[in-house]
């Protein structure tokens, strides 16, 4: 009947001339127990719960963005100052509330196959990437291998339902059911680090405001290593991953000129002066980025 | 570990991705290629004097079917079992395709929607995710709705061919295929998308009907039918 809504608006005299004609025709049709109707019904139910279960990985994924960016934010107050401990242990009780999360989607795409709701998640654990990674920098200036992330995702489960987790091997092993983990992809990882990058160069610039010397020449032998990696994978990886190649190496170019000026005018000026006179010439490299 | 050593096992696990990408990719094409000898196969029940050999025609398509099924069941092996949706762009559109048509080849011989679970049968793939290499449930409809634009094709070469009976059947047919899009909370994807062009596919159809009956072209045939 509802039929008549969507055509009637088409061919309104439709109605008029053969109404008997029409409801003929729909007999059939409206028939709600027909074999057609009934498998709609369970497509219905169906196509809802995945949608479902899809928005609700969104919000834990916006979720782990915003947390992790705040991460990110405490982190750069971090620098050479003498609550530095404090500040750390804060960012690791962060990190451990996002892992919190993380298992909850892990929990959520048990028996799923995770790369069908991978385009829900892939943003918050990029953004996950990059403050585990730039935390694990902070403290042990080196950078944290996808394994090591990967490791730190593997939950134990609390829960008793039926759980087997990308190994279908486990489904016998009882003792392994109780395993939750939600493994960072090589592209996701790739994108979170190309990400950190660009938190180096700010760390590079800031470390020079506190008239720190030495931070810039380290990051930037890091960053080098960095995008000498970048430079190996080359356009093995996916278009975003190029992409991001042209960012990481404009940060590169800031903060190479940062060393230099260092080297060159750091004899000459007194140190607390060294920030002034960086802060105009960074902005006159931003500038020049905008132009070409 | 270095930097550098990290770098060198991320590239290697990205190689071997895209090692898997290609493989998928040939036998996609082969897969591409029998769907478009079905695809001329069921075309020709839109000529005049395809009207007269329907079955033989649909015959002739299951054949294909079975080379569809050895190519699917190679498409599978290529790839780990639990990673069908991280390459599923790949196949998406053949398989669709594949399902519309054998739904059409279906609805040809029986007039009747073609089940989920036969096109996965027909296909010689799985119906539920948890078996190995299966079948969308977003792809099946998909394939269903372009059905529906092939059926309102259908209804008006029909009557050029002189059939004036196969219209109704369709537009009944087509009725309810919409009734049951309606039940369906779409979100605004591709499908979605292609389920709004079927509203005028059911117009289209309803035209048809609307045409014969005017001018009271159905009704003689029917008469005429079952005079002899």
């Amino acid at each position: 009947m509802s039929e008549k809504e969507g055509s009637g608006t088409f061919k309104r005299y439709k109605h008029d001339f053969k109404p008997p004609q029409r409801k003929d025709g729909k007999g059939g049709a409206v028939d709600s127990s027909s074999p057609v109707i009934l498998a709609f019904k369970s497509f219905q139910h169906e196509l809802d719960a995945r949608h479902d279960k899809y928005e609700r990985i969104v919000k834990y994924s916006r979720d782990i963005t915003t947390e992790s960016k705040r991460t990110i934010f405490l982190l750069h107050r971090v620098i050479s100052e003498p609550n530095k401990d404090d500040v750390l242990a804060e960012a690791k009780k962060k990190l451990d509330g996002v892992r919190e999360k993380m298992k909850q989607v892990a929990q959520e795409l048990v028996d799923e196959d995770v790369y069908q709701y991978h385009r829900a998640i892939t943003s918050g654990l990029q953004e996950y990437v990059e403050a585990v990674t730039f935390q694990h920098f902070i403290t042990h200036r080196a950078l944290l291998s996808l394994d090591d992330i990967n490791r730190q995702l593997i939950f134990e489960n609390n829960r008793n339902c039926r759980q087997n987790i990308n190994i279908a091997s486990n489904n016998e092993d009882q003792t392994k059911q109780n395993i939750l983990s939600l493994q960072i992809s090589h592209v996701d990882y790739l994108l979170g680090v190309a990400d950190l990058t660009g938190e180096l160069m700010r760390l590079c610039i800031g470390s020079v405001g506190n008239g720190d010397i030495d931070t810039p020449f380290e990051l930037t032998q890091f960053l080098r290593e960095i995008f000498d990696g970048f430079a190996y994978i080359g356009n093995t990886g996916p278009y975003e991953i190029s992409r991001k190649l042209y960012t990481l190496k404009q940060s590169l170019g800031k903060v190479e000129n940062a060393c230099y000026m260092l080297k060159v005018r750091g004899s000459e000026i007194p140190k607390h002066m060294l920030a002034d006179l960086f802060v105009s010439k960074s902005e006159l490299l931003e500038h020049d980025d905008g132009m070409s | 570990m270095s930097v550098v050593e990290m770098f060198a096992q991320l590239q290697s696990g990205l190689s071997a991705d895209q090692d898997i990408r290609e493989e998928i990719r040939k036998v996609v094409q082969t897969l591409e290629q029998t769907a478009r000898e079905i695809l001329i196969l069921l075309q020709g029940v839109h000529q005049e004097a395809g009207f007269k050999n329907i079955p033989a025609k649909c015959l002739k398509a299951r054949e294909h079917f079975s080379t569809v099924r050895t190519q699917l069941t190679e498409l599978a092996t290529k790839f780990p079992s639990d990673q069908y949706y991280r390459f599923h762009d790949q196949w998406r559109f053949v398989l669709q395709r594949l399902v519309f048509q054998a739904a059409f080849l279906v609805f040809l011989e029986s007039e009747q929607l073609v089940t989920r679970e036969a096109v996965s049968e027909m296909l010689g793939i799985e119906c539920d995710r948890e078996k190995g290499f299966h079948l969308d449930i977003e792809d099946y409809l998909s394939g269903v709705l372009n059905l529906a634009s092939e059926l309102s094709r259908l209804a008006v070469n029909s009557v050029t061919a002189g059939d004036y009976t196969r219209p109704l059947r369709i537009a009944t047919f087509i009725n309810e295929l919409d009734f049951g899009f309606r039940l369906l909370n779409l979100k605004n994807d591709s499908l979605r998308k292609r389920y709004d062009g079927l509203k005028y596919d059911v117009k289209k159809i309803e035209e048809v009907v609307y045409d014969l009956s005017i001018r009271g072209l159905n009704k003689a045939q029917i008469t005429a039918t079952s005079e002899t």
